[in-house]
């Protein structure tokens, strides 16, 4: 297991580099060449260093934890991105755990009472979600319970997330992130569970009389996760790329409105910055999941 | 004789391949939600299609004296936007924009992922650096790797179908891999090798007309996801641009007038919704009908 472990811990570092080239690269092939832009007009081609010297300073620098410095405001990167990511990180959490409780929760009724009128309608509301743009879902919500019941806020992420105003502020955009993850965590349990609750040992545990609210939460549970777990790890991550744009629609300070911003003003370092950013949390996230995944399923390690 | 065991052949390659593909109509016919996404798709096409004959007026014509008519006004049923242009107009020829964005993006995403799935699958010395490259590109969030190539070649929406075929490539070449690696294991692929065949010929004559299920759904769901990505990068300001009558970018004009005329942003979401519910639902059910043990995520 530990073999295993320690070789996805070097499969990441590669990617993560593989990331950065990709992520810099990208920055020199865009037009208006960021060296040339720091040079100024006086510049001549011996000033400027070659690519390679500059990737290399470059990510000298990024394990040095200095990200460079914004070509619009000369602030730091780094600043700008540690004022900004704690919003960032709340909000995909908080739908991560919207998605979770409803998804798995929708799929486990839906699957335990299958053919029913209650999971018709899970199976449906899934797929509903599945489709919906959560751009326009947000703009729904704001419409109907900020400016028409007027019970929650319709944007900003202002307090701390523990206080009473930080979840009302929380719960909207929760709520429009969270959806279709909860959506594709709703089919993954039900065709789990599905599976699961037809298996041998459970029969088995029912001739034994074991009470059915054990079998399902911890015999069907166990078994039953081990691809919802995937399913959610890898939803972690595309929440993450999300965030960019409910963070918009809600006007959140977040890594994602700092990087459309920055797209928008060709501000490379700072795209460069929070792109390497949340790629490798995106990584990061993906290698916890697969380490939770060999801890629940032993039989990954053996093959 | 002989001839006549010919033609017989020949009727009953015809019949299998009626009853292979009627088989698969029908099962899909079967599935009442597969339908419904069919009729949507069906109307979306017609709508595309037929755009200008169906719809009155110009979708950029501003009419300044019939700003934010609601739904159901004289002569603009879906009511009017900001710049009083006719939004049943715009709402038609955004139908347009969006099936030729997924199809481009989707036609773009399979020419890469099919050419660089076949290689890998079926050299194995290339499979390692091939796959390791997708993974490279897995490793970003898809719309966050389709922002990245747009900051290289600008806003605009031509971009968003580069930069979301882009992000289909590495998805589709995973699983037309693993179709390779297992159709080539089949009998009659060595047949063709001991003929002499030569390896374009295998691949592109005997292994792809056999992988196509699995191409079929991959093709169908990712015109959802190329469907609704476009629309968002568009609500970004990332894609199409004003005037445009793009759905997303109308949402994102819309939202501005959200308390005083809510239509603007309620009417082209709507749409959204449908095609993709349509493209994934329809996907969901080629799924079932092609091979119900098909595993997409090989």
């Amino acid at each position: 297991m530990a073999g295993l472990i320690l070789r996805r811990f070097i499969q990441m570092f590669f990617l993560l580099i593989g990331i950065s080239i990709i992520v810099f690269l990208s920055m020199h092939l865009a037009p208006g060449d960021p060296a040339r832009i720091i040079g100024g007009p006086t510049a001549t081609d011996s000033d400027i260093q070659p690519l390679v010297v500059q990737y290399w300073n470059y990510i000298t620098n990024v394990f040095q934890g200095d990200l460079g410095y914004s070509f619009q405001s000369g602030q730091s990167v780094n600043e700008a991105i540690a004022t900004r990511f704690p919003n960032t990180l709340n909000l995909a959490i908080a739908s991560i755990i919207v998605a979770i409780v409803v998804g798995v929760t929708a799929g486990t009724i839906s699957a335990l009472k299958q053919n029913s009128w209650l999971d018709v309608f899970t199976t449906t509301g899934a797929l509903a979600g599945i489709s919906i743009p959560n751009f326009w879902l947000g703009t729904l919500l704001i419409l109907l319970f900020a400016v028409n019941l007027q019970w929650l806020p319709a944007g900003g992420l202002s307090a701390p997330f523990w206080t009473v105003t930080g979840m009302k502020e929380l719960i909207l955009p929760a709520i429009t992130l969270g959806t279709g993850a909860a959506a594709l965590i709703a089919r993954m349990t039900r065709s789990s569970m599905l599976e699961v609750v037809r298996s041998d040992f459970v029969r088995t545990a029912r001739a034994k009389g074991v009470r059915e609210r054990v079998i399902i939460g911890i015999h069907c549970m166990r078994n039953a996760m081990i691809p919802v777990i995937t399913v959610i790890g890898m939803n972690f991550g595309f929440l993450l790329g999300g965030t960019i744009i409910v963070e918009q629609v809600f006007a959140i300070n977040g890594v994602g409105r700092l990087m459309i911003d920055s797209i928008a003003d060709r501000d490379f370092p700072m795209v460069q910055g929070s792109v390497l950013l949340v790629a490798s949390l995106f990584v990061v996230v993906n290698l916890i999941v697969d380490i939770i995944y060999i801890f629940i399923d032993p039989r990954i390690s053996i093959d | 004789m002989s001839s006549e065991v010919a033609t017989n052949s020949v009727d009953l390659n015809q019949l299998e391949k009626e009853s292979y593909f009627k088989s698969i109509a029908k099962r899909l016919v079967k599935n009442k939600l597969a339908v419904i996404g069919l009729i949507i798709i069906a109307i979306q096409t017609l709508l595309a299609v037929f755009a200008e004959f169906i719809t009155v007026y110009d979708p950029a014509e501003q009419a300044l004296t019939k700003q934010e008519l609601p739904v159901g006004s004289e002569r603009h049923w879906l009511g009017t936007d900001n710049l009083g242009r006719d939004m049943w107009s715009r709402i038609v020829h955004g139908a347009r924009i969006s099936i030729l964005v997924g199809i481009g993006a989707v036609g773009l995403g399979l020419v890469g992922g099919v050419l660089l799935g076949m290689i890998a699958g079926y050299y194995r010395r290339l499979d390692n650096l091939i796959m390791r490259m997708m993974d490279l590109l897995f490793a970003f969030p898809g719309i966050l790797l389709a922002m990245l190539v747009i900051t290289i070649l600008g806003t605009s929406l031509v971009n968003v179908v580069i930069a979301i075929s882009i992000w289909s490539i590495p998805v589709c070449a995973r699983i037309v891999r693993g179709s390779v690696l297992s159709a080539k294991k089949e009998e009659y692929i060595l047949a063709q090798k001991s003929l002499g065949s030569s390896h374009l010929r295998i691949m592109f004559k005997h292994i792809l007309p056999n992988i196509t299920a699995p191409i079929i759904v991959f093709a169908t769901m990712r015109m959802a996801t190329a469907i609704l990505s476009t629309s968002a990068l568009s609500f970004l300001g990332l894609g199409a641009q004003p005037p445009t009558p793009e759905w997303g970018a109308m949402i994102a004009a819309g939202q501005d007038y959200m308390w005083t005329s809510p239509h603007m942003t309620v009417v082209p979401g709507i749409a959204i919704m449908l095609v993709v519910f349509a493209f994934n639902v329809v996907g969901d059910g080629l799924r079932d009908a092609l091979d119900p043990n098909m595993d997409l995520n090989q």
